[in-house]
């Protein structure tokens, strides 16, 4: 995978891995770009599309596109499962996950991402073990005081 | 007093509160001051809070890269709080082409080495994630000790840090190599998961390791036979498919493997058939499965049943509710429709089907594949299909559908009428949208299929007089309107409704495509030269033509004026040559498919196309002659001398220099008429015998009505060009000159047999003979 980017259906930003070093500037091109060929897709279309050199796969749920960009050899179809798979983690960690926990939980949406794909791949197929490492970092982070937040 | 700065939640709120950009702008700028301020003398305990408010307006859009240097203090700090906000810090600010990348280097270092292994695990995800090459190099051996890690946890990391350090520094695979064949071994999934793709990853780039790695096909092929037959855990299967993930991950490593290696492919060969067989595909999670698993089969060296299995399966695909499957089995048979023609053409019809898709993606994908499936045995249903497409295709498919159809009946067309019926319904549906050279494609083709000129013409006139908005079709409708307006008056054709047409209709016709404004400059080109070749083609009076011709003479557009003005020096100063300039035209020799070039100027100065000889005239000649039939020819009006007057007249086709002058021949001579042969052999062309016969009058009287007809023998060509004219004045120092082309692919001994007719001295002359002592030179 080269890339990942979660917009709202404004076209807001609310998520952006990059697997591939680009430019500050690149990267705000191809989002913009990218943003507006998939939210011009109608409804009914496909979960496809080709977009330059790379085959782009997104899903809408709710009122969040998940937007992927693969390579030539890489699997459509399983890439499906891969942002299925996101949303379930998501949805199992903030409990019924809506766009609102993730605007304001953005970093721990990263990482569960993180401990989901690492360098573009998948590392775990396992929801439980996905799930169990988020616990334990977030475990670690709650044992070591933070002073209040001003 | 510096007001308090927002925490995080807060700080989200009031931006998504602004309700304009500028508020937001300021929002946000006012609290960027902040954070700058915290980050330089603030409390370091919050300086992960900062970090948080600055990353999410770094999202945003907004600059953020005074926080570089904050992460590299995070990362740092013991805090588990602040590496991992840090750490996230360091993804998002700090790739490789920032400066102040390499200084996180060190810290990632020791929390490799020295941290616990939630640690350990931040530092790979950066590394993995946004780890230049030097910073690769630099820890690559710190990557390797982790691969011995006991946890499972930090290893899987390990193995996929492993994965990206060799797609930036290939020359580390040979630290990564070894470990494989042990962690191969693995029952972690996430660690095989890593593994797997480690060792795609090393055969991609090296056949070293390919070889080596080809040795555990039997034990890939087991770790693939245990996910899809014991009954999988739950914890790894989605709709009750094993570890979709991880298989389709083995499958694409068994593809590199097998690829050109029989052996691998023999021992893949069962479980690629079983997985294609069992694999429940309801859910999508099995459908990726097996479709990876027909990927696999087509690439490697499979059976030709597995082969035909796999493309019925991706037929299968085609007629899925799924419209994303679709997709890909379109994708798929495109790539195999090449390889595995015949397996494809079996699911052809639900191609067919699938050109109806509304998704335009996918009616893309379909058109392309139906194109690759049209052959000589399906073309005329396969052109219907298409042409019914074309109609209601969206726009921006118009151009390949259009051209796609104009390629397959060129390369298929099974009889030329349907070539040429075909041609003509794709101009008239989506003429704005076909190439360039289909203009001159289809006169190229009209022009060569004699037996179909008032056929076409008639087809042609007719679409062009119900719509001349089509430039491609207007061009070729002007063109042969203009070569064969006189086929056009004759009424009646059998091969379509007898359609009555007057002159004037027609010159009225094309006035309205020249005058029109949706008209190209090239296409009104076409139709005043069309009109000029109608004034020898129609039998009325020229005034109209002259009219029109004589108003473009100032015409602002340069090239149509150049062409009225020499059309108005045809008729009025060299209007006795302007029949033979006007004359039909000869086949163009196509020099390549693509040739882009207009077949000739149209009516300068070539000469005519072989038109249907007198029966009664041919069959006398042809009496006289041993071996029957050849190429008698009754000459069409004029012709003219090459090199005269009227401007660029090209130089008489298929002149180069000859080799060895042939003397001339005088063949008749009577009463001061007087016929001699010249000849030419051209270099070049060795079957080519040209043949010029001057006739000249010496005498005190005008001969008059003079026609000269050949004839040859069967094996020969022979091509008579129109004369210079027909009438030689007494004492006329004008001869007429007349050209015959000779072709003799055989090198047969020629025979020429000559027949004038003509009127000297009142009174009517017929003459035939056979043309003795023809010097060697003209045919051997």
């Amino acid at each position: 995978m080269q890339f990942m980017l979660l917009f709202s259906r404004q076209g807001k930003l609310r998520l952006q891995k990059w697997y591939v070093p680009l430019s500050d500037k690149e990267k705000k091109k191809i989002t913009r770009e990218l943003v507006q060929t998939v939210l011009a897709r109608k409804p009914k279309m496909c979960s496809f599309l080709e977009w330059r050199d790379l085959k782009i796969v997104y899903k809408r749920y709710a009122s969040l596109y998940f937007c992927c960009a693969i390579e030539d050899q890489d699997n459509e179809l399983i890439t499906l499962e891969i942002i299925h798979r996101y949303v379930e983690l998501l949805d199992k960690y903030f409990g019924s996950v809506c766009e609102l926990d993730i605007i304001f939980n953005f970093e721990k949406a990263y990482f569960i991402l993180d401990e989901f794909l690492l360098g573009g791949e998948v590392q775990e197929t396992s929801k439980k073990n996905v799930l169990k490492a988020i616990e334990q970092a977030d475990l670690l982070q709650e044992l070591l005081p933070t002073p209040p937040v001003i | 007093m510096v007001m308090p700065s927002l925490k995080l939640q807060d700080l989200i709120e009031e931006i998504r509160g602004a309700k304009t950009q500028a508020q937001e702008r300021e929002v946000i700028q006012k609290e960027c001051a902040h954070i700058r301020a915290s980050f330089r003398d603030g409390d370091p305990l919050l300086r992960h809070r900062q970090l948080a408010k600055l990353l999410y307006v770094h999202m945003l859009g907004y600059p953020a890269h005074f926080g570089q240097m904050e992460c590299l203090k995070l990362i740092a700090s013991p805090r588990f709080s602040d590496k991992r906000v840090g750490y996230l810090g360091a993804m998002l600010l700090l790739d490789e082409r920032q400066d102040a990348h390499l200084l996180i280097t060190n810290s990632i270092k020791n929390d490799l080495s020295q941290g616990v292994q939630p640690v350990q695990a931040l530092a790979l995800c950066t590394l993995s994630t946004v780890g230049s090459a030097e910073m690769c190099r630099d820890l690559a051996s710190e990557v390797e000790k982790l691969l011995l890690q006991p946890s499972s946890y930090v290893r899987k990391k390990a193995v996929l840090t492993a994965v990206h350090m060799i797609r930036k520094v290939p020359e580390l695979s040979n630290i990564f190599l070894p470990p494989c064949t042990q962690l191969l071994r693995e029952r972690h999934h996430g660690i095989l998961l890593g593994t797997i793709t480690l060792i795609t990853e090393l055969c991609e780039r090296s056949p070293a390791a390919l070889k080596h790695f080809r040795k555990m096909v039997p034990q890939l092929v087991q770790i693939l036979h245990t996910l899809v037959t014991s009954g999988c855990s739950t914890e790894h299967s989605i709709s009750g498919v094993g570890d979709p993930f991880l298989q389709v991950q083995i499958l694409r490593l068994l593809r590199i493997l097998g690829q050109n290696h029989e052996e691998s492919s023999e021992a893949m060969n069962d479980l690629l058939a079983q997985v294609a067989t069992n694999t429940d595909t309801s859910r999508n999670a099995g459908s990726a499965v097996l479709f990876e698993t027909v990927l696999t089969i087509m690439d490697i060296r499979s059976a030709a049943g597995l082969r035909v299995l796999a493309v019925n399966i991706l037929g299968r695909f085609l007629l899925n509710s799924d419209k994303n499957i679709r997709y890909v089995a379109l994708t798929s048979l495109l790539r195999l429709v090449q390889s595995d023609h015949s397996a494809v053409q079996r699911h052809r019809p639900t191609v067919v089907e699938c050109l109806q898709e509304p998704d335009a993606s996918l009616s893309r994908r379909a058109l392309e594949l139906s194109l690759a499936l049209v052959n000589s045995s399906n073309v005329r249903a396969m052109t219907q299909e298409l042409q019914s497409f074309l109609e209601v295709c969206p726009p921006d498919l118009r151009a390949d559908c259009a051209s796609g159809i104009l390629l397959a009946a060129e390369r298929f067309a099974p009889t030329k009428r349907w070539h040429i019926d075909t041609i003509l319904r794709v101009l008239t549906m989506a003429g704005t949208h076909v190439r360039d050279d289909a203009v001159a494609n289809l006169t190229q083709l009209i022009g060569g299929a004699q037996e179909l000129h008032a056929y076409s013409v008639r087809c042609l006139y007719s679409a062009l007089a119900e719509d001349i908005s089509q430039q491609p079709l207007v061009q070729v409708a002007s063109w042969c309107i203009g070569e064969y307006g006189d086929l056009l008056l004759e009424g009646s054709c059998e091969e379509t409704e007898p359609l009555q047409v007057e002159e004037e209709e027609v010159l009225a016709l094309l006035e309205r495509v020249l005058q029109s404004h949706l008209s190209l400059p090239a296409t009104r080109g076409y139709a005043l030269t069309a009109l000029m070749k109608l004034s020898t083609r129609f039998r009325g009076d020229n005034n109209r033509i002259r009219q029109v011709v004589s108003i473009y003479g100032s015409c602002l557009d340069l090239e149509l004026q150049q062409r009225a003005v020499e059309y108005n020096a045809l008729f009025r100063k060299y209007d006795h040559m302007r029949a033979a300039i006007l004359e039909k035209m000869p086949l163009v020799e196509r020099s390549s498919p693509q040739a882009e070039e207009q077949p000739e100027e149209e009516g300068r100065g070539a000469s005519p196309t072989p038109t249907e000889p007198k029966a009664s005239e041919l069959l006398n000649l042809l009496d006289l002659l041993d071996d029957s039939s050849g190429g008698a020819q009754h000459p069409a009006p004029q012709s003219p001398s090459p090199g005269d007057a009227v401007g660029c007249l090209p130089a008489m086709p298929g002149a180069p220099p000859p080799l060895a002058p042939i003397p001339d021949l005088r063949v008749f001579e009577r009463q001061g008429l007087r016929l001699t042969l010249s000849f030419e052999r051209p270099s070049g062309v060795p079957a080519l015998l040209l043949i010029t016969a001057t006739a000249t009058n010496s005498s005190g009287s005008d001969v008059t009505h003079f026609v000269c007809q050949a004839a040859v023998p069967k094996s020969f060509q022979l091509q008579l060009q129109a004369p210079s004219g027909d009438t030689l004045p007494a004492q006329g120092s004008l001869p007429i000159t007349q050209l015959l082309r000779v072709l003799n692919p055989t090198k047969a001994p020629l025979r020429l047999k000559l027949r004038l007719t003509y009127n000297h001295f009142g009174q009517s002359v017929q003459e035939v003979f056979e043309v003795n002592n023809l010097p060697a030179e003209t045919w051997q």
